[in-house]
């Protein structure tokens, strides 16, 4: 193609102006896109600002006390948490022990009913049934967590009283069923979508060679969805570990290591949101709940980052 | 005796919900043999074949009358499960399809399903091995039978998934397009393959390929519109088609 040559003349006017201008390609479109893309820039990265931020915020506050007046062992392996009496003790082992015992009935409780909810719903269910039962579960995973709270408190409590023949409702019973029913609605969304992503074709290949749609489930789809049904349970013990005020109603908050199911527990973050109020702002007490704060951050981050880890490896390996 | 047969239906007609896609389908297919379905796209040969194993079921719309004898017995019958169909019928996609597991779990898939209890190593050893040396795959894979099987070329995958088929010791092998995602020299290998498995088995074949049909087969059938235009063998089809439409399509002047 030949082309008329570019004039370089200074000073022109008439078409070849026009056709200069029509040629920048700053119009309107242009700057829109700009601002769009920069828009959305911003936004996607607030998440890290935010971590950050945070991250900074409850590091600052308990700095100060973490380096130079708390007993590291004492926190972590102390078994008495009496931020009140005098000389103050900070042993935050009650709460971690009553944290991982409720985290663990949660998941005992949640895993298999999530599980079973999951593969009827990805596998089973058809259709409009299969709508309406992801409108449900999800329904249930937006319930707010004071209403679990006022279940484990009213409806609970009674029912493990009368069927375990035991003085205290509250307990790490009731307080991991509750949380456990919490995190289900999320395990089940997340290894739904794990189940759905296996191809239909192995299902295909090995229900031509005559297995059963069990058989299907249990030897091609489950082991293959395994990195992210590992991943979901995961994120829902990351939910566990973060929920505060059901627990704190369900629990029955006693600080002490508790020995069995039914004794009452206490957990971090209840601890957290029950004396942070009463906490002089800079006083050892205030400073050691962000301390515990700080804990918690870390776990949750390294739970979600074991759960991005287990996902990734799974698709790199398929 | 009477003459064999590996398949034979009478009056079937299949329904896609409301969607008619057979009509009286009258097909006999002798047993030992290659049969080859042709017909244009959307001719129900496909569809035909995979009634015959049942796994049109799964898409749950799926009705139909008449009946299907996979030797001598109605796949539909009311006292046959699909499960044991399936054992007898084996099938081969048209992508290769191998699960995601070892070879060897590939090759021992169905038989652990349907012996119902462990196999143990030199059982499965040995089973692996005639069934990968049938396939003539055992040269090549014989040191990585523990590799994951969706790592071998579309070749040996394809083959891997006939080879898995035969230890449950079927006698009638299902194929639906097995060259069409393979390069022309896979073709002919695995073509070469089938070859070597007729006699053993009853294969029927679904291609859209005509030059396969013509070399890889002993019978032909001919399908449009949901109807068998015409069954005949394979080289007088090829040479003197009785009806016109057969002699239209294998003329490439339609489809």
């Amino acid at each position: 193609m030949s082309r008329p040559p570019v004039s370089s003349t200074p000073g022109v006017t008439g078409p070849r102006a026009a056709e200069a201008k029509s040629l920048d390609r700053r119009d309107r479109a242009w700057w829109f896109d700009f601002g769009a893309r920069a828009a959305v820039f911003v936004g996607g990265m607030s998440a890290i600002l935010f971590i950050a931020a945070i991250f900074v915020f409850i590091g600052t506050q308990g700095l100060d006390f973490a380096i130079h007046r708390l007993s590291w062992s004492e926190f972590l392996f102390g078994t008495h948490w009496e931020p009140t009496v005098e000389p103050p003790r900070y042993g935050a082992l009650p709460l971690i022990a009553g944290t991982a015992w409720i985290t663990v009935v949660a998941m005992l409780v949640s895993a298999p009913l999530a599980f079973g909810a999951a593969v009827y719903v990805a596998e089973f269910a058809r259709g409009k049934q299969r709508e309406w039962l992801k409108i449900f579960i999800e329904l249930l995973a937006a319930i707010p967590s004071v209403v679990w709270g006022v279940i484990g408190l009213h409806v609970m409590k009674p029912i493990i009283q009368h069927v375990f023949d035991v003085q205290i409702g509250l307990n790490v019973l009731n307080a991991g069923v509750i949380l456990g029913l919490m995190a289900a609605p999320i395990i089940t969304t997340i290894a739904e979508d794990a189940l759905k992503a296996v191809p239909d074709t192995y299902r295909e290949a090995a229900e031509a060679m005559g297995a059963t749609r069990w058989q299907v489930i249990y030897r091609v789809v489950l082991p293959h969805a395994r990195p992210g049904l590992s991943a979901a349970v995961l994120l829902g013990i990351g939910r566990a570990f973060g929920e505060t005020i059901a627990v704190l109603m369900a629990s029955g908050h006693r600080l002490m290591i508790p020995h069995s199911v039914f004794d009452s527990a206490a957990t971090i973050t209840a601890t957290i949101a029950a004396e942070l109020g009463e906490a002089a702002k800079g006083s050892d007490h205030y400073q050691v709940l962000f301390v515990l704060g700080l804990l918690l951050f870390l776990i949750t981050f390294v739970i979600n980052l074991t759960a991005d880890w287990i996902v990734r490896g799974g698709r790199r390996r398929a | 005796m009477a003459e064999h047969l590996a398949i034979e239906a009478q009056s079937l007609n299949l329904w896609y919900g409301t969607f008619q896609a057979l009509f009286e389908v009258d097909l006999q297919v002798r047993a030992g043999i290659v049969t080859a379905l042709i017909g244009p796209s959307g001719c129900g040969k496909s569809t035909f074949l995979r009634s015959c194993n049942r796994i049109n079921e799964r898409l749950g719309y799926v009705s139909t009358t008449g009946t299907i004898k996979v030797l001598g017995q109605d796949v539909y019958g009311e006292q046959v499960s699909a499960i044991q169909v399936r054992r007898h019928v084996g099938m081969v996609f048209q992508r290769p399809n191998p699960l995601p597991l070892s070879i060897r779990d590939n090759v021992l898939f169905g038989h652990r399903l349907h012996s119902g209890k462990r196999v143990n190593k030199a059982d499965g050893d040995a089973l692996v091995e005639e069934a990968l040396r049938q396939v003539l795959l055992w040269d090549r894979v014989k040191d990585r039978l523990d590799h994951k099987a969706t790592g071998l070329s579309l070749e040996e995958q394809q083959k891997l998934c006939i080879a898995r088929l035969l230890p449950t010791k079927p006698s009638v092998l299902l194929m639906d397009e097995p060259c069409s995602a393979l390069d022309p020299e896979a073709t002919a290998a695995v073509e070469d393959l089938i070859w070597t498995l007729r006699g053993k088995y009853s294969i029927l074949i679904v291609t859209h390929n005509m030059a396969q049909a013509r070399r890889a087969s002993d019978e032909c059938v001919f399908m449009l519109m949901g109807r068998v235009v015409e069954h005949s063998a394979t080289e007088e089809m090829f040479v003197a088609p009785k009806q016109q439409e057969t002699a239209d399509y294998i003329e490439g002047r339609f489809g």
